[in-house]
């Protein structure tokens, strides 16, 4: 079995996020990582590794620099490194086309990932590559393991959590878990450091990507709010209960 | 324009922001069409003014919560230019579903739309806003609390269809069920509580004054990680929930990056921490510097003096 876990390059969640010339200014990133859902993913396919289900593939799509986080799934165990390249910004669609066919292609039967990315916060990807590939998608995902054929999920919905297991071909999609993550140790960095990453383009992938459907106008910093009140003491609470409802209107 | 409403019905019944997703297409000028995944809600829904039809659309799928089933059996009754769903998890699953289906492109966790059709959204967890145009035919999932509701003077007529979805997920184990207790991402007030609350007990404070407001009780990750009793889904944040209430009231939290981007959007925000300098201040509207030993018997008898009046 082939187990695929999609990591994306994202800058890190204490980054600050600036914005010039009405765009995100990749430029100034201090940190970029592998986004915070996508390492649960990652740690759930390492589990999955562990207990002998079979080889893990690591997938990842952007420009160059994102080869890092290949190499920081390489470092806790992944045994395979796939960078789909393209230094253009992409959108929803074209990525999962991409990633669809690069998992196509490593022949997983379980896909792995983040339910949403730092940077997008979308949540389109794991079942918009589930469909595309023909796959069942369970979302919100916190644990799993296998049973015989199946997978084992823990998964969150809106009347609880359950535990419910799925067939492959599955996409999996991951919250964060109550597991630690694994650190990669000084051996697993050497190692990785000397792995070798496939570098693929879309036309290797067989994938015409067009040109994108959503068009950009512009990225902006959050509105600034006034600047706050500040009060001392318990004694103040009556004042601001006062004003939430009499300012605010909210009580 | 035509817009195909996938109505929120997730935990069994027509969920609020239904209504504020009409409230959405009609601002845009469009004539909404609501889909009712397993009929739930659809007389309700029909009464929401400018609704145009209500589709109750029944299906052995629907009995189970397999996104993905429910995704096949409803695509081929969105039609509209503009396919609408709420941002909770099982109408971004179906807006990406869809969209994949129908080769559309989909955008998540919209909070304004004009025609165009352009749309705001929040990216990096709000520390930067997007706007981006789009062509129709898309699929757009919008954050609850964005739109106004437009009121239930409507009497559109309800259509039943059957459809079918193949179910691939089967349930082994029910863990634990959702608590009975107001949901952060749904409330209107939201009162949480930090590692400065000390000890998981003293979130009974918490709850007595969520009890007379009607607020959901949430907490910081620190809370969630330190204490067992504190569970999981009341994480507010970067890898908790994001929370858009009218009033976010935090006590005994710092404030972490990773805490504000799950609230900061909230409209009025009320931080209570002994900590003059802690961070949290920096976006509270109204900041109190006192222990919430002190603060928070205040505010309680404020609160229930102000609601029996
Ligand atoms: C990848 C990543 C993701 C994360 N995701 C999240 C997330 O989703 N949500 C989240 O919350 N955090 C998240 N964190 C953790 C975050 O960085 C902080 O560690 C966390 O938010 C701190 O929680 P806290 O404010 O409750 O605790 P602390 O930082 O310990 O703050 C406690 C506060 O309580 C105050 N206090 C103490 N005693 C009292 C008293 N008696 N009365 C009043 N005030 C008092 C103190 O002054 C202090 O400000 C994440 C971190 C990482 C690295
Ligand atoms: N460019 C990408 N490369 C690898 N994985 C990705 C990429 N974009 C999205 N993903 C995966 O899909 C998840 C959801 O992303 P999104 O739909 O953008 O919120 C992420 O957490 C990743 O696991």
């Amino acid at each position: 079995m082939t187990i695929a876990v999609l990591v994306k390059h994202v800058p890190d969640t204490t980054s600050k996020i600036s914005v010039s010339n009405g765009r995100v200014d990749e430029a100034s990133v201090s940190k970029w990582t592998i986004s915070p859902y996508d390492e649960y993913a990652l740690e759930a396919a390492l589990q999955l590794k562990d207990s002998g289900v079979g080889s893990l593939v690591a997938i990842t799509c952007g420009p160059t620099r994102s080869a890092k986080c290949l190499t920081e799934a390489a470092a806790v165990g992944a045994d395979e490194l796939i960078h789909i390249i393209v230094e253009e910004p992409l959108d929803s669609t074209q990525v999962q086309a991409l990633l669809s066919a690069a998992v196509s292609r490593s022949e997983a039967d379980w896909v792995l990932c983040g339910k949403q990315a730092a940077d997008t916060n979308s949540g389109s990807t794991g079942p918009g590559v589930a469909r595309i590939i023909g796959a069942a998608c369970v979302g919100i995902v916190s644990e799993v393991c296998t049973e015989g054929d199946d997978l084992v999920a823990t998964r969150s919905t809106p009347s609880g959590f359950e535990r419910v297991s799925v067939q492959p071909p599955c996409v999996i999609t991951f919250d964060k878990g109550s597991t630690e993550l694994r650190r990669p140790n000084v051996r697993g960095i050497m190692m990785a450091k000397k792995k070798e990453v496939i570098v693929l383009t879309p036309d290797d992938l067989g994938v015409s990507i067009g040109s994108p459907s959503v068009s950009i106008d512009s990225h902006s910093p959050p509105p600034e709010k006034p600047p706050g009140q500040k009060f001392e003491g318990a004694n103040s609470v009556p004042t601001v209960v006062g004003k939430l409802r009499d300012e605010a209107n909210v009580i | 324009m035509e817009v195909t409403i996938i109505a929120d019905v997730a935990d069994g019944s027509l969920h609020p922001v239904t209504a504020q997703l009409v409230g959405a297409a009609s601002s845009i000028g469009g004539v909404p069409t609501i889909l009712c995944p397993g009929g739930v809600g659809a007389s309700e829904a029909s009464s929401i003014t400018g609704v145009s039809k209500v589709v109750s659309v029944e299906g052995a799928c629907f009995g189970a919560y397999d996104v993905g089933a429910w995704a096949e059996a409803l695509e081929p009754l969105a039609n509209g230019e503009l396919i609408l769903s709420s941002a909770s998890p099982s109408g971004r699953e179906l807006v990406a579903s869809i969209g994949a289906m129908k080769g559309i492109p989909v955008m998540q966790d919209v909070t304004e739309v004009s025609e165009g059709i352009s749309i705001t959204r929040p990216i990096y967890s709000g520390k930067a806003i997007e706007q981006a145009t789009v062509s129709p035919p898309c699929a757009i999932s919008i954050r609850a609390n964005s739109f106004d509701d437009p009121g239930s003077e409507g009497d559109a007529e309800i259509s039943t269809v059957s459809q079918s979805g193949d179910i691939r997920i089967s349930v082994k184990e029910a863990l634990a069920k959702a608590s009975e207790r107001l949901d952060v991402s749904e409330a209107n007030i939201v009162i949480s509580g930090g590692r400065g609350m000390g000890d998981p007990a003293n979130f009974e404070h918490l709850y007595e004054i969520s009890e007379i407001v009607g607020a959901a009780v949430g907490a910081s990750r620190a809370a969630v990680d330190t204490w067992e009793e504190i569970s999981h889904s009341m994480q507010v944040g970067q890898t908790g929930k994001t929370v858009v209430p009218s009033l976010y009231i935090a006590v005994g939290i710092s404030g972490a990056i990773q805490h504000l981007a799950g609230m900061r959007t909230s409209k009025y925000i009320v931080a209570i921490n002994k900590d003059p300098d802690a961070p949290i201040f920096g976006v509270a509207d109204y900041g109190i510097v006192a222990t919430w030993e002190e603060a928070l018997p205040v505010l309680k008898s404020e609160l229930s003096n102000l609601v029996s009046n």
